[in-house]
Parts: structure tokens; sequence; C-alpha cells
């Protein structure tokens, strides 16, 4: 039996790898899935037909229920809400991990009890813990129901690392305790480690979520793979290093995104308006010029080449589907449009992608900024629609900007470059922009969804 | 405010620094002006017709004069006379300068108090793009230079089938892709040309491909860019490099045309005697930096040579051959200049760059250089290593831009290494401690439980970073499922009785793990259906 389980879990293992590496692109993205889903089913049938499983009719029952309770959250869900969804995705697993880690205590396998056990459950827990509330916040913060703004407590550095260094005193009794007599302990650190997870999100700013969201991804892969040595399962293991190093990936790539460390990240605090930032900023010179719908339609008309570049803006709006009508416009007129896609557009990574898939936009037209950035000079009309930080300038030529050596899309290189906004306040990082003075630059102020049907209508008309 | 124009004393000099539409605006701008008899005739400018815009005919314009408009910077002329005399004391002059070498000239207008701007000093910032003369006269040194290449090539420039047999088309080499280099790229093309241009600065290589040139290329990473739209001075590799490359193009181009300036500094030597005797017989070599001493060694300024059959032209009057165009473009930049001054009321104000920038003389005082105070505008002014230094990183973090969001696509050392390391510590740890801890059968299946961690993560980190960035939230979305594995560790615990403390917790992390399962593969199908393709 042992056998049998071990080599489904190969199976297992090989399809859940197979399922990533068929996300590398959109033409093999939906047989990923499929591979997936054929993963898991796998594994999960193996361990029921194996016989090791007990209490069959709960555990179907528990089964049945919370993959409804899934199905129904995922099709509900709007794709604008995508990173809340995310989030309390991730929250489940820290959950399902503190649970598994406190009934593996309570239960403790044959022949492999001793220090070194005990000290694996303290790490599934202590991960899990983090993961779950640390979640929880994430989903807050982004439902908009919690302030985006930082949370930054007097002293917050010791704060955190006091509360570790608890923890870890707590590990000390807990692992030299008989039987179950460290339950007491191993509770206590729960409790830290969740509010630990807690503070650590909440100090953490609105326009850095996606960092976070991927941190926390990262984190649910290695609380599975910690539960994996735990319950010496090699499909956890396999399974936890998978999503951990995807989730390290994706944070590495969004901070140099946003040119920030993962130290910093972690230990949160950042993305907070610069307080009296470092040195004088430059103040940008010249005026902002504002455009109309009329001007900018003239304008479109008499081009040939458009890119748009999206920002959070217009998730906000759910302008996606207006711009998806001046997409078709356009290439009915004949004019060459295409998308720029910041790696930090949005609130999570690929955000802007799903939102554009969802509206039905090609996504052959749709660029990664490496792709595009080159073409900007040779743009008539750029269409930045609720974007700010990711087209700043600032990042390239102000050593003293917070922004300083952040990847931008060089926008103000086009010919005309027209910003859709709805009014004229900085981006979450705090900073002005000096594209909005910039010679080329028009400023539309309008609501991105209603200004996008407005353009369509001129232009049609 | 009497602005006058007088006629062009230099030898075969035609440009005139009027035009009917120029001498509107100025009145428009509140000055009077008055035109000298035959100032435009060589640029087909009538008297007549400056009259007719409003301008008054004099015979002798410096005496009446409040602001002298020029082209050529002052000089004797060929009567005995210098022109710096003939301005009004505290008069004021606007023309080409080249104060790097007129000292004498600046000595005799610092005598006079008059207050002299230099044309070509205006600094090359966006808002002074309009007032650019320089790149005015390197636009039409740029198409002429083409015209006289043409002229003097004994085939066409483009490919022709006849019914007599196949003519190939010319090969037309660029050295430096200023105005004036784009200038020649464009009107090569035009023609017909088969046109390749080199460039020190990475930046021009999307300005030579979107005129149709092919952009050559040193296999050095070095950026030429020596900030104000000139290249800086490179390295002795990369000179050697450059070199090479030229060597070969000398043996397949039939025309080259050379642009490499390096202000204040002698033109850099850069088509070498030997490079010219690569060159077929009949093939033509027009040196537009003939003025400052040429780019290429056989040069000689203002001379048609024949050198082993190659002919080398080295035109310094090329804006001059097209008088007409000369004249109206850099008039128009002088009316520009002077709306920048306020007009009429003539406003000395230091703190206008563009003014601060092209002053050369004022008030008994010499002004020039300007001092370096805005760095990246300043640096366009010289070429001193130092201000280069300050010049480049600009341009870093365009380039460190462009890896950061290409991560992926590319294992790269360093990105994949970092997190790798700080896994293995903390593994290493847990193993230390399973050891002394576990005996001696649980010590090896952690170690083999070590070893599939290990390579899962490195498995995960070469798998992860193929993965498209536009599906990194399907891709989010899927590894929240797959994790959700972790139902396994509640199965495994829900044992005996349901009153049971632990198998109630596992039932729990059943039914959580669960709904992770359902919501993450469902979300990320209903996501990636959303995908689709034109």
């Amino acid at each position: 039996m042992e056998t049998f389980l071990t080599l489904a879990w190969v199976i297992a293992g090989v399809l859940f790898i197979s399922s990533l590496r068929g996300l590398a692109h959109q033409e093999t993205a939906r047989r990923g899935n499929g591979y997936g889903v054929a993963g898991m089913v796998i594994g999960i049938a193996a361990i029921l037909l194996s016989g090791v499983a007990e209490n069959l009719v709960p555990l179907v029952g528990a089964l049945v229920i919370g993959a409804t309770v899934g199905g129904v959250m995922a099709q509900r869900v709007a794709m604008t809400a995508m990173p809340e969804m995310v989030a309390i995705l991730h929250s489940f697993v820290g959950l399902a991990a503190v649970l598994v880690g406190l009934a593996a205590y309570l239960d403790p396998p044959q022949g492999h009890a001793g220090m070194a056990h005990s000290i694996e459950i303290w790490i599934d827990v202590l991960i899990g813990a983090i993961t779950f509330t640390g979640s929880i916040i994430a989903f807050f913060k982004l439902r908009g129901t919690m302030s985006g703004r930082p949370l930054l407590l007097p002293g917050r550095h010791a704060l955190n690392l006091l509360v570790f260094l608890a923890s870890l005193a707590l590990c000390v009794p807990f692992v030299m305790a008989e039987g179950t007599a460290g339950l007491p302990f191993l509770l206590i650190m729960t409790v830290l480690a969740g509010l630990q997870g807690i503070h650590l999100v909440a100090a953490i700013g609105g326009a850095d979520m996606p960092v976070v969201v991927s941190m926390l991804n990262s984190y649910s892969g290695w609380t599975a793979s910690a539960a994996g040595f735990m319950l010496n399962n090699n499909l956890l293991i396999i399974t936890g290093a998978l999503v951990g190093s995807s989730g390290a990936i994706l944070s590495y790539i969004m901070c140099k995104a946003m040119n920030r460390s993962l130290v910093s990240v972690i230990f949160g605090g950042f993305g907070a308006a610069p307080v009296a930032s470092s040195g004088p900023a430059q103040v940008p010179e010249g005026e902002v010029v504002a455009t109309s719908i009329e001007e900018l339609a003239a304008e479109i008309n008499e081009s040939r080449e458009v890119i748009i570049v999206p920002g959070y803006g217009m998730a906000v709006a759910r302008a996606q589907h207006a711009v998806r009508q001046l997409v078709d416009v356009l290439k009915a007129k004949g004019i060459r449009t295409r998308f720029a896609i910041h790696p930090v557009a949005g609130r999570l990574p690929g955000h802007m992608n799903v939102l554009l898939a969802e509206a039905s936009v090609p996504y052959d037209i749709v660029m990664e900024m490496d792709e595009i950035n080159e073409d900007f000079p040779k743009t008539d009309v750029v269409l930045v629609i609720g974007a700010n930080d990711i087209v700043n300038p600032s990042a390239q030529t102000d050593p003293s900007s917070p922004i300083a050596g952040m990847p931008v899309l060089e926008v103000w290189k086009a010919k005309r470059t027209v910003v859709l906004k709805r009014s004229r306040a900085s981006g979450y990082a705090g900073v002005d922009n000096p594209l909005f003075y910039h010679e080329n630059t028009r400023m539309l102020f309008a609501d991105a969804k209603d200004g996008m049907e407005k353009l369509v209508a001129k232009l049609q008309g | 405010m009497r602005v006058c124009i007088p006629r062009e004393s230099h030898p075969g000099e035609r440009r005139v620094a009027a035009s009917p539409e120029s001498i509107k605006k100025l009145i428009s701008l509140g000055f009077s002006v008055s035109v000298q008899r035959g100032a435009g005739t060589q640029a087909c400018y009538t008297d007549e017709a400056f009259a007719a815009a409003g301008a008054e005919i004099v015979d002798d314009p410096w005496s009446i004069a409040d602001l002298i408009l020029k082209v050529r910077p002052p000089q004797l002329r060929q009567d005995g006379v210098h022109e710096a005399d003939l301005l009004n004391e505290g008069s004021r002059l606007i023309s080409f300068y080249w104060p790097a070498k007129n000292g004498e000239l600046t000595d005799r207008l610092k005598a006079r108090n008059i207050t002299a701007f230099g044309m070509d000093q205006v600094p090359r910032i966006s808002r002074a793009q309009k007032m650019d003369a320089l790149s005015s006269m390197a636009n039409i040194s740029g198409y002429r230079a083409v015209v006289e290449a043409a002229a003097h090539f004994g085939s066409f420039f483009c490919g022709q089938m006849t019914a007599a047999g196949k003519v190939a088309p010319a090969k037309v080499l660029i050295i430096g892709a200023g105005v004036a280099g784009l200038a020649a790229l464009g009107a090569a093309k035009g023609m017909g040309a088969i046109v390749r241009a080199f460039d020190t600065r990475a930046a021009v290589r999307d300005q030579i491909k979107s005129l149709g040139g092919e952009f050559l290329e040193v296999k050095i990473e070095e950026d030429g860019e020596g900030g104000g739209g000139y290249a800086k001075e490179m390295s002795p590799a990369f000179i050697a490099a450059e070199m090479e490359l030229f060597r070969q193009q000398a043996r397949e181009v039939d025309i080259v045309i050379t642009t490499a300036l390096i202000p204040g500094r002698p033109a850099p030597k850069l088509w070498l005697r030997d490079m010219v005797e690569l060159m077929k017989p009949g093939s033509v070599i027009v040196d537009l930096a003939a003025e400052s001493g040429g780019n290429c060694d056989v040069t000689l300024a203002d001379q048609v040579v024949v050198h082993q059959g190659v002919i080398v032209l080295g035109p310094t009057d090329l804006p001059s051959q097209l008088a007409t165009t000369a004249s109206q473009l850099y008039a128009q930049n002088l009316v520009h200049f002077l709306t920048d001054l306020g007009g009429a009321e003539f406003k000395i104000d230091f703190a206008n760059e563009v003014t601060r920038g092209s002053i050369i003389t004022h008030a008994g005082e010499v002004l020039w250089p300007p001092p370096k105070v805005a760095a990246p505008v300043a640096s366009a002014q010289a070429a001193k290593p130092a201000e280069i230094v300050a010049a480049k990183p600009a341009a870093t973090p365009a380039k460190s831009g462009g890896h950061g969001g290409g991560a992926p696509g590319k294992p790269s050392g360093s990105a994949s290494v970092a997190p790798l390391t700080w896994i293995s510590v903390a593994v290493l740890a847990i193993a230390w401690l399973a050891l002394r801890g576990g005996d001696s059968s649980g010590a090896l299946q952690f170690a083999q439980q070590l070893t599939i961690f290990a390579l899962s993560c490195f498995v995960g980190f070469q798998v992860i970073w193929s993965v498209a960035p536009a599906l990194h939230t399907p891709l989010m979305s899927v590894t929240n499922a797959i994790s959700g594995i972790i139902v396994v560790g509640g199965i495994l615990h829900l044992k005996g009785d349901l009153t049971n403390p632990a198998a109630l917790l596992a039932l729990g992390a059943v039914l959580f793990a669960t709904i992770n399962i359902g919501g993450g593969f469902l979300v990320t199908r209903r996501m990636l259906r959303m995908f689709r393709r034109d």
C-alpha cells in the first residue's frame, strides 16, 4: 500500500510540475490547469482508495462542501476583485496548515516522534499562522475595508524581532515537553505568529500589494512543504517547494519592477508616502495642458500607431470594456493599437492582463514593458489610463525621487502622450509626475470609463 | 528698436539673416526693420519682397542699427573695414559666433560695449529646439551632402533592372547620425540607395531604423552619449573595433558621408588614408567636418581631392548652397530667439537658460562660456570626461529598467541564487537538528526528504521563470489551488472518533484546503478561457 501511494505521489508531483510548465504560454495554459486538476484528483483519490483514510463519510462531506464553496466563490468573483480572491485563498492554506500542525501534535505518528518532529510542527504552524492572518489583512486592504495606508507602529522592527525571539524561546519548552504537554506553548506561539502576520502586512502600503500577495503565495508554499516534512509526505514537500519558489520568484520580479529590496518587503513599512523625502526633489517646470475629448479624437484620427498604458485607475473605474471598444474602433480605422503593461500595474502580478482578457482584448496586442518600451518614440499617441508612477520619468532623471531607478514605461518619448486621470493627485508613491508637465503631454481629466465611452462615441461619430 | 540686416560680406556666402515672413513677424514683435540693399539677392529674396513685408531698404544698415542680425560672425571685409567696428557703441548683435575660435572678435565687441549673442551657443534643450539654428543648418548640410555625392558619383543611387542589364544600387555609409547624418540618411534612402549608418550613441539606433537605415554596430558595450546631442570620445579598444568595422565597410560601400564633430575640438579622424585606398575607384567621400579639420585624412576644405580614384569632397558652405531655405529657416530661428527675449523689450534675463547660454558679451564683460549650472544641459557644451560621467547615470537606470521586467524567461544567476542560498542555509540548520534528534532510520528518511525538497525547489525555479508575465495572475491562482494539497495532511490525521480533537482539527483542515482547491482551479479556468488570440 505504501508503494502504491508513493507511486501516486510521484505521478501527482509530475503533473503539478507540468501544470506550472504549461502556464509558460497562453497557448498551453489551459492544458496546464488541466494537469493541475488531474494531479490533485490523483493525489486525493489515491489516499481515499489506499485505505489509509478513515471516517469516509465526514471526509467526503467536507471535500464536497469545500469544493462547492470554492467553486461558488470562483464563479462569483469579479475580475477586478481577483487580488482579494487570491489573498483569501492564501489565508485558507495558512489556516489548513495550522490545523494540520495542531492535529499532528495531538496525534503523533508511530516511530517518528521526537525532537525533529516537534520542530517541524513548530515551523509548520509558525509559517501557517503568519500566512493566515497576513492574508486576511491583505484581503481587507485590497477590498478597501481597511485603509491602504501603512500602519507604522513606533519601533516596529524591534517589535518584530521581539515577537520572533519570543516564538523561538517558546520552542524550547515545547520541544522538551513530554507527550502533548507542550500544547500551551504551541498555542501561545500560534497566537504570537498570527499577531506578527497582522503586523507585517498592516505595515505595508496599498500600492505595494502585488509584492505582498506574491510573498504570501510563497509563504503558503513553504508552509505546505513544512507540513510535508512533518507528515513524511513527499507530495506535500514537492508541491510546497514548487509553490514556494513560484511565489518567491514573483516577489522578486515585483520587487525588481518597483526597485525595492525583498528584505524591506518582508519587514514591511515601505510604500508609505515619503515623509520628508530625502533631498530636495526636483520641482517639475512647465505647465499642465488639458485637452478635450474632441481634440484627442482628432489626434487619434490622424495617427497610425497608438499605445494604451492601463493602470490601477482602469481597474477601479471598470473601464476595460470601454477600452476594448476603443481598440475595436481604432482597428476598424486601420490604426495599429497595442497595450503596454508594466509589471506592477494593478494590485496583483499580471492583473492588467487578466482584466484586458476579460474584456476580450486579444493577448497578442498586449505587450510586456520590455517588448514595447523601445517603440514609444515612433508612436503617435500614447493613452495613459489611470496610471501614474509606472510612467513617471523622474524614476530615470531624478536621483532624489523615492522611485528613482524603478523601471518605467517611457511614454514621454511618444509624439503625443495623453494622460487620462480623474484629478491632479499624485500616485501612491506620493511623487509629483513631471510627465504631466512635459511639452508633448496633454491631460484629459475624466473618469476612465466615462472618458473612454465618450471617446469611442466621438471616434465613431 | 531698429533691427538691421546687412548683406553678408564673407566671400561665397549667399544666405541672409531674414526672409519676408520673418520681417513681418519681427514687426509684429515691435521692431522696426531695415534691410541693406541687395542683402537677399543671393538667396532669391528681392528688395521689393522685403519692402513689401514692411522693411525699409537702406544702403548703410550699420550706423542706424540698435540690433544687427547676421549669419556669419562680424569679420574683416575685403575693403579693409572690420564689421565689428561698424557696430554702434552699446548696440546688439545676434549671429553665428563660434566664440571658441573668435576670441579676437570678442575683445573688439567687449571694447565697444556690444551685447552679442551666438546662435551656435543656444543650449540644446527641448524648449530651445525652435531656436536651434545649428540643427537647421545641419539638416540642410546633410541633404546637400547627398546631392553633392550624387553629382560626383558615376552611377545611379537606385538599383535598376534595365533592358540593357542590371545596375546595382549604391551603398551609402553615414558616420555620425546627428541631425546632419539623419538628414543625409533620409535623402539617400529617398534616392533609392542602400544606407547604413554608424554612431557611437546607442540611442540613435531607433532613429536610424525609423528612417530605413541599417545600424552598424561595434561588438563592444560602450555608450558614446556625451550630452547635448553630441557623442563623446571613446575608449581605445572601442576605436580599434570601430576602425576594423570601417575597413570592412570601405571595401563594400560606394559613398561615405562623415558628420562626426566633438564640440570645441578638432574633428575626430575616422576615415583614414588606408580606408580611402581600400575603396573602389569612383567612390565618393563627403566630409561634412571639413571646417573643423575633417573626419577623413585626405580631406581638404572646399576642394575636390581625387585620391587613387576616390573623390573626396570637403564642402564647408553647404547651407549657403541652399541659400533660400537656409535663410528662411535661420530667420525663423532668429524670430523665435527674439520672441524668447521678449521681442522689442529685449530683456536680458540670466535666469533664462537660453539667454545665459548664448550670450557672449554684455555691458563690457565677456560672459562666455556660461557657468555649468544645470548639469544635464551644461554638459552639452563641454565634452570633458567629468561631464560625460555626470551624464551617464541618466542612461543607466533606463538600461537596468530593461532588465528588471526582463527577468522572466532567463534564469539569471543572481536572481535565483539568492533565495536558493537562503533556503539551503535554513535547510541545513534543520538537517543538523534532525540528525541529532532522530534515530538513524529517521535521519536517513529526513535526508531523502531533504533531497526531494531541494530538487523540487530547483525545478520550481526553473519552471516558474519561463512563465509569461501576462499569466502571473493565473499562475498565482493555480499555485494556490495546488498548495491545497495540504488536504492530504488533513486526511491522514482524520482518524479515530470525531470527538477526538485531532480528528476535528483535521476535518477543518480538509474543509479549508478543499475550498482552496476548488476555488483556485475554477477561477484559473475562468481566467484562462478569457485569454484569446485574434
